[in-house]
């Protein structure tokens, strides 16, 4: 039970941690566009002081190191020691990506690139700035990075036997002096659990220096006055002994000394009065109290020392002030979030509830209509209300599941960062349309393909520098990743201002890939969309960016199972635009119903350019069996949807169906013809994978009104000639 | 197919059912209802045995014909006929079968290897064979009853 607990515990930390990331990847992106308030950059300090906190708890060492090392220079960036810089920002944003990268490696076990972390801190630490009040820090370079272990000896003749007094005699004896600053308080560290801790190490003996707490009228409930002298007597190192200040080594003083090393401290001399060192809890207790309630402070609870009172006293020390004012932008900053965390499996399940409803609500409707209850009854008026709220209660629910594209937009800044890096281009990530809604799955799932075509925009389509400045162009290539809403679809857009697509070369590529015969005539456009066939890539060499085996035909899959199409434009010189449709959800579509040899069927809307009756003279005959109709003077195939599906054996009467024109992937257009066009709606989609398995030329499957179960068409496949093939094939298997 | 019956012969329960004038049975927990037919819609370019699919309240229950899938004639189904939905796997799976007879207990060591009728497709779907009050019961192995190439499809 507790180690589920922990584990809870730990999940929480790392899905905050996302959006801790996410945050300071946001705040470092503001920063590198010029926009670098304050605000902003105490939210980057924020988040990164967050993880470490967390880190730390669960015992994430390499995570702990990084975050702390990335901290200080972050104060250092805070407190205006140095300045935003690009090279800086730069620096910052990989060390976020340090972060994320060593965030994910605690999370699912595997190893984060060490090597490159120290590098990073290394670069990081050259930013310069120092550790926080150089002035005041004895314990320079105790950064908690550079750890240096300290041999011990245990060779007890190099001890001076004759200072311990108890304990084991031949145990090193450390002096520590400890004398935090206000900084280390400010941070919620605690001087108490530091002691604590140390005592753990060994037998330890603590004196506190109290002469510097001044009387009471004078003290700065913010400050720092007691000292530690801590003697520690243990078969301990200097390094375990440093490993507690970890956190705090830039926000106190400290001494370690070995009592061989030196002569004991005169502090240690100082003789403690029990009677003063307990008073002396009780106030700094008192201190704590009182900095926890400044911090903690909720508005509704009554407090002695209110904000107005402070606002009433210019004389109020000025840090209680800003503290005082982190707490109204914490309260605000909380009554503005009024977001809460749901399992993403409850909004599910009622989206299935919701489908239900639907389903249900049309089912009473038709029910209704065969009763023979006119449209004015009360019962059909109660119903049309019911479908009203019905679909209100749909979108709603959906609008649940949609999110934002933010995140996968600031993920592929990375991508770009990193690819940028790797080919030694300049590149800048240009997006538009972040805050465009859709649904989470879409999201999750569109990473993928995004990912890929950012690394081929970078990789193929940006050119060298110099050869850019050549053309006439700035040396930093442009990729734009806009999103936006279109006709009830989500449209998204992977521009770069490259070199655009070598026709030539992809030509040559496919006809020795064997993709298209040496002397096929194409138009640019079919050579541009040879990049989408399987087996097709044209990287000369496999880079590890691009041309993993996996190629833009992989893209196009991972779209079109979304529902999605994509299609690209190039001109060359200017560059390539992948351009992508999805749908909002996978949930509903809306779709045509049609009945096709006693069947219905649904066809996606999206899919239907137009619907029109056949006339004799538009019909010819193609071949043995084929058959083409004119559509505004072009020749499109005409298929026989009840024949290609197996639903009949002789091919229907064209002249008494409807011809359903659809366009598919690339813009094709084919004609399908069905025996009737039922009704237009829109529809709950059902997976026919879960229990089944796929189906050529079925996408899915709905439920209608009636209670029965209705093939969704997937048109891309039904359309397409090879496929007509693979369907005939699997029949007679 | 499953073979983890253990050496202790412990009773369990089992569905039995009538495809023609013969029995076959499945384990009671890998059945999840049974229910009455209901027309299905086909799927195209499927299998003989695969009737379509139905609405089992809002989700997409495909249905196989125990008939048509052990070599018998396919079902005319009307609705006499019944559906045992069952669990195989992840999925969830109607099978079409004439008639449910009887819930029955019994112990591993009543069954019976199966007979070895190698020409006989059904014998392929059977796990054992037992004989009870004078009945002779197969005992269907469901996991070999979907086709494992449609499975990896999914």
């Amino acid at each position: 039970m507790a180690s589920d607990a922990i584990a809870d515990i730990k999940a929480t930390f790392f899905q905050e941690c996302e959006e801790q990331l996410a945050e300071l990847e946001a705040g470092l992106l503001a920063l590198e566009g010029g926009d670098a308030d304050l605000e902003t950059i105490n939210a980057i300090f924020r988040a990164v002081h967050s993880i470490k906190g967390g880190a730390g708890a669960f015992h994430l060492d390499d995570l702990v190191r990084f975050a702390h090392a990335y901290e200080t220079s972050l104060d250092n960036l805070r407190a205006g020691r140095i300045s935003a810089t690009p090279a800086g920002t730069r620096v910052m944003l990989r060390a976020a990506d340090m972060l994320a990268d060593l965030v994910r490696a605690a999370r699912d076990g595997g190893a984060a690139d060490i090597a490159r972390g120290e590098a990073i801190i290394e670069e990081l630490v050259a930013l310069g700035g120092g550790p926080e009040d150089p002035g005041l820090d004895e314990g320079d370079g105790m950064d908690g990075l550079d750890f240096m272990p300290v041999q011990v000896s245990f060779d007890s003749d190099s001890l001076d036997g004759g200072e311990a007094t108890a304990g084991d005699p031949s145990a090193p004896r450390y002096v520590i002096q400890f004398k935090p600053k206000p900084g280390l308080y400010a941070k919620a560290n605690e001087a108490g659990l530091l002691l604590r801790e140390l005592a753990r190490l060994g037998e330890a003996s603590v004196r506190c220096d109290v002469s510097e707490v001044p009387l009471l009228p004078d003290l700065d409930p913010e400050g720092a006055y007691l000292s530690w002298t801590i003697v520690l007597r243990g078969d301990v190192d200097e390094a375990a002994i440093r490993e507690v200040f970890e956190f705090v080594a830039d926000d106190c003083d400290l001494d370690i000394r070995r009592e061989d090393e030196a002569p004991p401290a005169p502090a240690a001399a100082q003789s403690g009065d029990p009677d003063i060192l307990s008073l002396l809890k009780k106030l700094e207790a008192e201190v704590q109290n009182q900095r926890g309630e400044a911090v903690e402070r909720t508005p509704g609870q009554p407090s002695p020392v209110g904000l107005q009172t402070i606002d009433r006293q210019p004389a109020a020390e000025k840090s209680t002030k800003a503290e005082a004012g982190k707490t109204t932008a914490g309260a605000a900053a909380a009554s503005g979030q009024t977001t809460i965390r749901v399992d993403i499996d409850r909004v599910d399940r009622l989206v299935d509830l919701i489908g239900e409803l639907v389903i249900n609500q049309a089912m009473l409707a038709q029910r209704v209509a065969e009763a023979g209850l006119g449209r004015g009854s009360a019962v059909a008026t109660g119903l049309d209300e019911l479908e009203r709220l019905t679909r209100e209660i749909q979108d709603s629910v959906m609008a649940i599941r949609a999110q934002p594209v933010k995140p996968v937009f600031q993920r592929m800044s990375r991508i770009v960062r990193e690819v940028a890096e790797i080919t030694g281009k300049s590149v800048h990530l240009v997006t538009d349309g972040e805050s465009t809604e859709v649904d989470k799955t879409v999201i999750e799932r569109l990473a993928d393909p995004l990912t890929h075509m950012i690394r081929n925009a970078i990789d193929h389509g940006i050119e060298e520098p110099a050869k850019r400045i050549a053309a006439g162009k700035p040396g930093e290539g442009v990729v734009r990743l806009s999103a936006l809403h279109r006709s009830g679809r989500i449209v998204i857009e992977v521009a770069d201002d490259g070199a655009g697509i070598n026709r030539a070369r992809v030509r040559e590529i496919a006809a020795r890939k064997g993709l298209v015969s040496a002397d096929a005539v194409l138009s640019d456009d079919e050579i541009d969309n040879l990049i989408f066939a399987p087996g097709f890539s044209t990287a000369e060499t496999v880079s590890n960016i691009s041309g993993r085996g996996v190629g833009m035909d992989v893209v196009k899959r991972s779209i079109q199972a979304l529902g999605g199409r994509i299609s690209i434009s190039s001109r060359p010189g200017a560059g390539s635009t992948f351009t992508m449709s999805l749908p909002l959800t996978l949930a509903v579509l809306d779709g045509m119903v049609v009945s096709v040899a006693g069947q219905t069927l649904v066809l996606p809307l999206t899919a239907i350019v137009e619907t029109l009756q056949p006339s004799e003279t538009d019909l010819h005959a193609f071949g043995t069996s084929g058959q083409v109709i004119l559509v505004r003077k072009a020749l499109t195939p005409l298929i026989d949807v009840g024949l290609r599906l197996g639903f009949r054996t002789s091919p229907a009467d064209s002249l008494s169906c409807v011809v359903i024109l659809v366009e598919s992937e690339g813009g094709g257009r084919s004609a399908l013809l069905v025996d009737a066009i039922q009704d237009q709606r829109q529809i709950v989609v059902k997976s026919l994978e879960g229990n089944y398995g796929h189906v050529p030329g079925i996408a899915a499957a709905t439920i209608l009104g009636d209670g029965r179960v209705a093939l969704i068409l997937d048109v891309d496949t039904l359309v397409a000639a090879r496929q007509a093939n693979a369907l005939e094939q699997s029949q007679a298997a | 197919m499953s073979q983890t019956q253990s050496t202790e012969a412990e009773p369990r329960k089992v569905v039995a059912f009538r495809i023609g004038n013969q029995e076959f049975c499945v384990d009671i927990m890998s059945v999840r209802e049974i229910r009455t037919w209901t027309p299905a819609t086909p799927l195209p370019r499927s299998p003989d045995f695969v009737r379509g699919v139905i609405n089992l309240r809002g989700f997409v229950l495909p249905i196989i014909d125990l008939a048509a899938r052990f070599g018998f004639p396919p079902a005319e189904p009307t609705a006499q006929n019944v559906i045992i939905v069952t669990q195989i796997g992840q999925r969830t799976v109607g099978l079409l079968v004439d008639a449910v007879s009887d819930i029955l207990t019994v112990t591993d060591d009543l069954v019976q290897p199966t007979p070895d009728i190698a020409s006989d497709r059904a014998a392929a779907f059977v796990r054992g064979v037992f004989v009870i009050e004078g009945r002779m019961i197969s005992f269907v192995a469901l996991e070999g009853v979907v086709p494992s190439a449609e499975r990896e499809a999914a």
